[in-house]
């Protein structure tokens, strides 16, 4: 890190220091944040693959190629 | 409300980022996925093949585009979101530095845990390489990799933070990452390997594959860590206390 904007440095120039959000002002956000983003990369990820909640194959063979190339276990 | 805030411009940057990352896919690595799937096709010609012989649900063609674009953006959507919520807990608490540097040192530490370590256990690997009979246990193994991966990174960084209170930030970022580094390689160890190359099967295809698809996710999640940092930046404009007033 360059020497002036080391951590007591920057304080005493007086640059803005970030102020953390609460947590009781992040929880909210953060479960509904959890849950979709869960969501979304399942589907992506694996299902009707490992797991199945809806039967077929389409859905696999649409990300078919996606799920190969980010990384995920396909057939 | 600032957290949701956040949360919808993570999920947008992640959107963005995937757009730029199919791109990068599909030039470099659907020739791999099709050359993995001619290999496959010659190998299995005479019984019905995954993806040669049974009736196509969805065509090549599309898997290549819609497919590949479609998963791109959700899975660039799902990480934004949960890359901004990680953002907006670690803003303030995590070190002082601006909005657009912590978004990208954290870009670059979700690259780490969430791609490049568990890619070291289990690789990604194109069609035909795979047995389909362990694919659960493979999901399981793969997923458990990501989870501990995240839950290490998250002890290494606290245990990091504590020692930088009392000894500096140098020396403790480097015990913090010497702790991240041990215990990878103790979980990496412990877990069981996954060896199901076919024989024969091209060992260039495979290498270029693997790097198509870690070359895919760094232009994913370093989009995403400077498009969110960019957008990040006038929503915490008003969150910064100026030690003189």
């Amino acid at each position: 890190m360059p020497h002036p904007t080391s951590h007591t440095r920057a304080r005493a120039i007086a640059l803005p220091a970030p102020v953390a959000i609460p947590v009781q002002a992040l929880l909210p956000w953060a479960v509904f944040g959890l849950v979709l983003s869960v969501v979304l990369l399942y589907f992506v990820g694996a299902e009707q693959g490992a797991i199945s909640l809806i039967s077929g194959q389409e859905v696999h063979e649409f990300v078919h190629d996606g799920r190969h190339l980010l990384g995920f276990p396909c057939h | 409300m600032i957290a949701g805030r956040l949360l919808g411009r993570g999920m947008l940057a992640g959107c963005a980022a995937a757009a730029l990352a199919f791109l990068f896919a599909r030039i470099f690595g659907e020739p791999q996925v099709a050359l993995a799937i001619a290999f496959e096709a010659s190998r299995h010609a005479a019984e019905a093949a995954h993806h040669a012989a049974e009736p196509e649900l969805v065509s090549r063609t599309v898997q290549a585009s819609y497919g590949l674009l479609t998963a791109v953006v959700l899975y660039g959507t799902g990480f934004g979101g949960l890359f901004a919520l990680v953002f907006a807990y670690a803003y303030g608490r995590l070190n002082l530095w601006s909005p657009r540097a912590l978004a990208l040192l954290l870009a670059g530490a979700g690259f780490l845990t969430v791609v490049l370590v568990p890619d070291l256990k289990y690789p990604p690997n194109p069609p035909a390489v795979g047995v389909h009979a362990t694919l659960a246990f493979r999901t399981a193994t793969y997923f458990a990799m990501i989870g501990l991966s995240i839950s290490v990174a998250a002890i290494a960084t606290l245990i990091g933070q504590k020692i930088t209170q009392t000894r500096g930030a140098w020396t403790g970022t480097l015990c913090g990452a010497g702790l991240f580094i041990a215990l990878i390689a103790l979980v990496q160890f412990g877990l069981p390997d996954v060896n199901e190359v076919p024989d024969g099967f091209p060992a260039v295809v495979l290498w270029r594959f693997r790097e198509a698809s870690i070359g895919m996710q760094l232009v994913l999640w370093g989009t995403m860590g400077l498009l969110f940092g960019a957008l990040a930046t006038p929503v915490l404009a008003d969150r910064t206390a100026p030690s003189r007033r």
